[in-house]
């Protein structure tokens, strides 16, 4: 019984650990750049950016594996459409309500959720196949593993442009260059952290 | 909001490129841009959708979400409404046009998901264009995005001949050289 138990636990587990690294969205399924590039500008911000997309996708997994028997198989797309988008219109307004600044940083792309394609993505690949607790755990499987990806991302691009962590001022601020925080900077940041990604933990 | 109609085709053009500067339509820049041929047929195609989601969501904004009062269920009514939009562009292609269709058909279902089409859509309504201003801010954001697309299937084309280490193959070489011409782009700057 108890080794069931174990057994059970251990097959979640890696469920979930699969989408950090092996299945990370951002340096091995190149999905959802637009937010990756776009709001990485401090790690507060990519982490802000993470955990409401985890959110989104966390729920929108749960739900669209509930209902993925009463959708004809013709409009599930338009249906997990509408899905997504309900619970992006509801993240957009408990963080206007709740942390006003990082949804004025944040700006355009909370709504832009809607088409991050690593949602309908799993939405498609994922959800509509399996059950509920899979679902859900795969969403928090990949919703860490894109947090991460942006809070990584984030985090050079803060101390290399504008030298602070997290906020945090490192007292090098006047000696950095500023173009990481800029466009350029973005690319240029994920580009090297893909290579590091592919060098030493792709398998 | 008071803003020249050439000020808004330089701006979103050139100084606040819509690839390059806002980071939106990232997916078909890195997926589709390896020819310079077909990064002109998805530029072509996304001119066209972008143009005819200008109208109809700045319409819908204004005539409906906002007398009503529902200005919350934008994300929903609009990223439907393209979704309908492009499959009726779809239709309507290839009955009468199927040369064109031919030619834009394939890229048309990659659109949906195209966050600059719904991004773009949503800033229009933030900036408070007019109609007229709207339409110009839309065509010209997609004609920057096709410019951003096209150069870089340029680039592409010779990067594809030149041996990369191993660790920087594919998207992350990529993702370099659009660093790089997006520092170009930032040359633009201060332009308006």
């Amino acid at each position: 019984m108890a080794n069931k138990v174990t057994m059970f636990l251990k097959d979640k587990l890696l469920l979930t650990w699969r989408g950090v690294i092996k299945e990370n969205p951002t340096f091995v399924l190149v999905l959802g750049m637009c937010p990756t590039l776009g709001t990485t500008t401090s790690a507060e911000n990519g982490f802000g950016m993470g955990v409401a997309t985890m959110a989104v996708l966390i729920m929108s997994n749960i739900v669209i594996s509930l209902i993925k028997n009463l959708i004809p198989d013709k409009v599930r797309i338009p249906a997990f459409i509408v899905v997504i988008a309900s619970f992006v219109t509801v993240i957009q307004m408990l963080m206007e309500a709740f942390v006003p600044s990082l949804y004025a940083s944040l700006g355009v792309f909370i709504p832009l959720i809607v088409v991050n394609c690593i949602i309908l993505g799993r939405a498609e690949a994922f959800a509509s196949k399996n059950g509920a607790l899979d679902s859900a755990l795969d969403g928090v499987g990949i919703g860490l593993g894109f947090t991460l990806s942006l809070t990584v991302i984030g985090a050079v691009r803060e101390v290399l442009g504008s030298g602070a962590f997290f906020g945090f001022d490192l007292g090098c601020a006047d000696y950095m260059p500023l173009v990481f925080v800029l466009a350029p900077g973005a690319f240029l940041v994920l580009g090297f952290l893909m290579v590091l990604f592919n060098k030493f933990l792709k398998k | 909001m008071e803003t020249t109609y050439f000020a808004i085709i330089i701006g979103s053009i050139f100084v606040n490129n819509v690839v390059l500067a806002q980071f939106l339509g990232i997916c078909p820049f890195l997926g589709v841009s390896s020819k310079v041929e077909t990064s002109m047929g998805m530029g072509a195609a996304v001119t066209f959708v972008m143009a005819l989601s200008a109208v109809v969501t700045w319409l819908l904004q204004t005539y409906i979400l906002v007398p009503l009062g529902i200005e919350y269920m934008q994300t929903i009514v609009f990223i439907l409404v393209i979704a309908a939009l492009v499959q009726m562009v779809e239709i309507v292609l290839k009955k009468v046009s199927p040369s064109l269709y031919q030619a834009l058909g394939i890229f048309l279902p990659l659109i949906t998901t195209n966050c600059a089409v719904l991004g773009v859509a949503i800033l229009m309504i933030q900036k408070e264009f007019s109609l007229l201003q709207g339409l110009v801010y839309n065509v010209s954001t997609a004609l920057g995005f096709a410019l951003a697309l096209v150069i870089f299937a340029g680039l592409r084309e010779r990067i594809e001949f030149e041996e990369a280490p191993k660790a920087f193959q594919g998207v992350p070489i990529a993702l370099i050289t659009a660093s790089i011409l997006a520092m170009a782009f930032m040359g633009f700057s201060g332009l308006v």
